[in-house]
């Protein structure tokens, strides 16, 4: 009995212990409640939001590039792609075969849906086709009784109306790859294209625009429940270029199936009217992404669509540096416009004789009509007699040798040489006989089309430091340029050799000449040799250039302005492997500066 | 010696007037007051709707009551003579379904009666408390402090603990120590054995751990360090957390929980229905569920003191402890306290048996606090 109340009373001591130990510990969970819910409240409902907003980047339109009267070189076109919705559909087969019966799809394609629609949940959209045209798409929508499940969406793809005329200047827009650098959230938007070439690229953070933001409520797995938040972004900006469709269109159907280059520039503005690289390609293939036998094509055709060749391309000036050494030698006083020099069809110096590209000779000759006959002969002598550090340092004041940062992507600085070039980079001192040939534009000396029209320009407007630019200048605007420090006499002398080279009798581009409403046009052809002519192939007689192959053939080079009196447009032409300068090039020259006075004229612009 | 008349002690049964009027109805209050926490919080968890949940958790509290209403009519002497009747034929049950389980697709835990599944594991928990009292009942004291007379208890225990184990159900094996465990405590078993038994559990860890099953290890192991697999098994504790902590001190309000409603939170009807009341209704809505069990459970220890019979205190204390570890450890799961076990809160998550199981607990608790005078020998 007694046994049995201590039991009773171990009981009760061991209830109440008991009993306060639970209660206890389910006080202490109000203390567990308080850290979470006030403690760290707002750090909960900040993780919460991020559960459940999901925040999407909406792409704004890209800006429209035109040229400089309102054309559309690059814009928007509408795109359709057809989507499925598997959970939207009955069957998820006979909804693909009865698309299939409007518009066949490929094993690959066919293949690639079924994988995305199993990685899929069924509420996800999964791409069928996209770059559907407006015809396709409204085939599909007609026929969507059949077609449970199947969606059209609709975008926006960048659009190319003049296709590969403007290839190289307007570039072209791709997907966003690994090195492009990441400062735009834009970029991370899957199937986001930027600028990757030409003025896309240059102009590509004011065509991109802002984006816009919207706030979706999602659910666990994603689904959207509905829009919270939108904010529109700002469409990218449009950008007007100082090129002209029409000039263009000439300058690149002048070029026709030639490989080269022409740069046609506003000599006061340095406003670039016609920048045209052939052959070029389509650049509306690469918005859609290029298959590599596509690209394939581009890279392996010996003509190199790919490279843009008024800027990226590296030639010898030849003949058309003539004007260079001229004003060189006039600034130094080794010549005078009257002093004159005999050509007797070749020089020799040492061992080594040069020839003039005419051998009977050319007499006796001044400097305006050593331009005129593109005498060598007189620029052999006069090279020899200024050095080559003379003749480079006129040559980069006139923009030669020296990158014009246009703003395309790739563009070469080409090379003047000099003495300390030399010693640098062959660790050698410079031979006389490299000045010598320098004076014709040939050896070391490299230069890029941009460059020859840069320096045709200047002369042109009598020595003034113009740029070219892609900006359209406002009509009226008053260009401060700089002056290049020559004599404005002795680039009047230059001036007027190049207007015999087309106007005067026996000038090297006669046959190219013009004269609208009364103004002409001059210039300085160049032809240069891509190899190098033997002894003994001068002896047994020089080969034709049309029984060469077609890379070994000469380029044929041009530089010209109109009108001559007060000039306007510079011009230089660059055909690879197209034969003489005043055969091939001038022509080419000739009408398109033509073109563009004639354009002047009208002064209409196209509608 | 006393007199029972003096001491109000008495060995008649109760009419069923007296037995009516016995019943604590505060208590059954509290009950229901939960239930209807539970109603509307289903209610919310489709999304406003009584189907599918609200409304056959609203029948079966309907069953539950009757079974309670039942069971708190009944003699406490009846519930001491059919202990170990009772006990043996529910772990009858266990071993059927432990067969049938093997048999059949899987785990299988339970018994399909057509209107509810019934889960003997869940009745093992009223059996077992039952049988250990009866047994406590009937010894010494010193009987209860030496080893040899701990032998036959621990084969109560020991026996649906290992079966349970095997369905595998580690929680309801838990619980079953813990509230068994709780039951030896309260009879006077000395410390220093549990000392033992801890010890050699803690010793034994390893083979435990080896017999997990690796969802249990996952479990654990999430447990100790949830971001561990924020995807897979930490999800859980992770988005509870963040529900929890983002409803802040007043709640998003009703049906506007985002966690819940976006099914970020996992369970949310079940096991993790705390999570959404807490998100819904906040701290306070949280203090509030917290405050009425802690209530319950006051009241149930205080029916168990009041009781004059030793089985009718130890039975009350062992229920008691039961449905405290219903509640402890489903909180405490949800505020990653404890690793996710799979407790549901009871009276609140949807689900039959449990309901049933904690209702007929409620019922013999009420009826050792109307029997309260009544005496019972040791057998």
């Amino acid at each position: 009995m007694n046994r049995d109340n201590d039991k009773g009373k171990v009981l009760i001591i061991r209830s109440l212990i008991l009993g306060g130990v639970e209660l206890f510990l389910l006080f202490l969970l109000v203390f567990r409640l308080y850290y979470l819910q006030v403690y760290q409240a707002d750090k909960y409902a900040t993780l919460a939001d991020e559960n459940r907003i999901s925040t999407r980047l909406l792409v704004p339109p890209r800006g429209i590039i035109y040229d400089r009267h309102q054309q559309m070189l690059a814009g928007n076109r509408q795109n359709f792609q057809a989507l499925m919705v598997a959970e939207q559909t009955t069957n998820v087969d006979d909804t693909l075969a009865a698309f299939q019966k409007i518009m066949p799809l490929s094993a690959e394609e066919e293949k690639r849906i079924r994988k995305d629609l199993k990685k899929n949940r069924s509420f996800v959209p999964v791409k069928i086709k996209d770059n559907l045209s407006w015809e396709e798409a409204t085939q599909i929508l007609l026929n969507a009784p059949d077609l449970p499940g199947i969606i059209i969406d609709e975008g926006l793809s960048r659009y190319y109306p003049y296709g590969d005329m403007f290839a190289h200047v307007v570039g072209y827009v791709s997907a966003v790859s690994e090195g492009d650098i990441r400062d735009d959230p834009l970029l991370e938007v899957p199937g986001f294209k930027i600028g990757k070439s030409g003025i896309e690229k240059l102009y590509d953070q004011d065509l991109r625009g802002k984006a816009g933001n919207q706030k979706l409520e999602v659910n666990a797995v994603g689904r959207i429940m509905k829009e919270i938040e939108r904010e529109d972004g700002i469409a990218g900006k449009s950008v007007e270029l100082s090129l002209d469709v029409r000039l263009q269109r000439k300058a690149y159907e002048l070029l026709g199936n030639e490989s080269g280059a022409i740069v046609l520039m506003n000599v006061k503005t340095g406003e670039l009217l016609a920048f045209a690289s052939a052959p070029a390609f389509d650049p509306n293939m690469f918005t859609n992404g290029l298959s590599s036998e596509e690209w394939n094509v581009l890279q392996n055709n010996e003509k190199n669509p790919l490279l843009n060749k008024a800027v990226s391309g590296l030639y010898s000036p030849g003949s058309t540096f003539k004007m260079v050494v001229a004003l060189a030698a006039l600034e130094s006083g080794i010549i005078d416009r009257q002093s004159r020099s005999f050509c007797a069809g070749k020089m020799v110096l040492g061992n080594h004789t040069f020839h003039c590209w005419k051998d009977i000779g050319h007499g006796y000759l001044d400097v305006v009509q050593a331009l005129q006959h593109s005498c060598d002969i007189f620029f052999y002598e006069t090279a020899q007699k200024l050095g080559i550090n003379r003749i480079a340092e006129m040559a980069r004041r006139f923009g030669l040798g020296v990158r014009t940062n246009i703003g395309i992507e790739n563009e070469k600085s080409g090379l003047i040489p000099n003495t300390e070039w030399k010693l640098k980079r062959f660790g050698e001192p410079w031979q006389q006989g490299e000045s010598i040939i320098s004076g014709i534009g040939q050896g070391y000396i490299l230069v890029t089309p941009v460059q020859l029209a840069t320096m045709t320009a200047r002369i042109a407007n009598g020595g003034y430091e113009v740029y070219p630019t892609f900006r359209k200048m406002t009509d009226g605007r008053a260009l401060n340029l700089k002056s290049l420090n020559v004599s404005p006499q002795h680039v009047e002398t230059v001036r007027q050799g190049m207007y015999d080279v087309v106007n005067a009798s026996g000038g090297t581009a006669v046959m190219s000449g013009f004269s609208f409403k009364g103004q002409k046009m001059a210039g300085k052809t160049g032809t240069t040799q891509v190899r190098r002519i033997s002894m003994k192939e001068r002896q047994s007689g020089v080969l034709e250039q049309d029984e060469l192959p077609w890379k070994y053939r000469n380029h044929a080079v041009f530089v010209g302005y109109a009108p001559y009196e007060n000039p306007k447009y510079a011009v230089a032409v660059l055909v690879e492997h197209g034969g003489s300068g005043s055969s091939v090039a001038a022509p080419i020259g000739g009408k398109i500066l033509k073109y563009a006075l004639e354009l002047d004229d009208t002064n209409q612009p196209v509608d | 010696m006393y007199k029972a008349y003096e001491t109000g002690f008495r060995n008649q049964s109760l009419s069923f007037k007296e037995k009516f009027w016995g019943i604590s109805f505060s208590y059954v209050l509290m009950i229901v007051i939960l239930a209807a926490v539970g109603a509307v919080m289903l209610y919310s968890a489709a999304n406003g709707n009584w189907e599918p949940w609200a409304i056959r958790q609203i029948i079966r509290f309907g069953l539950g009551l009757a079974v309670m209403s039942v069971l708190a009519f009944i003699d406490v002497r009846i519930f001491l003579r059919y202990a170990y009747l009772f006990y043996f034929g529910v772990l009858g049950l266990l071993i059927l379904v432990e067969i049938g389980g093997h048999v059949g697709m899987g785990a299988q835990r339970w018994i399909n009666l057509g209107f509810i599944k019934l889960q003997p594991s869940e009745l093992m928990k009223i059996a077992l408390i039952l049988a250990l009292a009866r047994y406590f009942n009937s010894v010494s004291l010193q009987q209860i402090e030496s080893v040899k007379g701990l032998i036959f208890p621990a084969m109560l225990v020991m026996l649906p603990v290992v079966l349970v184990l095997i369905q595998p159900d580690l929680g309801t094996a838990l619980m079953l120590l813990f509230s068994a465990g709780a039951m030896f405590f309260a009879v006077g078993v000395q410390l220093w054995k549990f000392g033992v038994v801890l010890l050699g559990g803690v010793l034994s860890m390893p083979l435990a751990w080896h017999f997990l099953h690796n969802y249990q290890k996952n479990r654990v192991l999430t447990f100790l360090d949830p971001e561990r697999d924020p995807l897979g098994a930490g999800y859980h504790i992770i988005q509870s957390k963040i529900a929890l902590g983002s409803g802040g001190v007043f709640g998003k309000g009703f049906l506007n929980g985002t966690q819940s409603h976006l099914n970020f939170l996992p369970e949310k009807h079940t096991d993790f229905i705390f999570t959404m009341l807490s998100e819904e209704f906040g701290m306070i809505g949280a203090v509030f569920v917290i405050l009425v069990n802690f209530l319950i459970i006051a009241y149930s220890f205080v029916f168990a003191l009041r009781s004059a019979s030793y089985f009718g205190k130890l039975v009350a204390i062992g229920l008691a402890t039961n449905y405290f570890l219903y509640v402890m450890i489903n909180i405490s799961m949800v505020l990653g306290l404890l690793p996710v076990v799979g407790i549901p809160l009871p009276l609140i998550s949807y689900g039959g048996t449990v309901i049933i199981s904690v209702m007929a607990g409620f019922g013999i608790i009420l009826a050792v606090n109307t029997n309260r005078n009544i005496n019972i020998g040791k057998d």
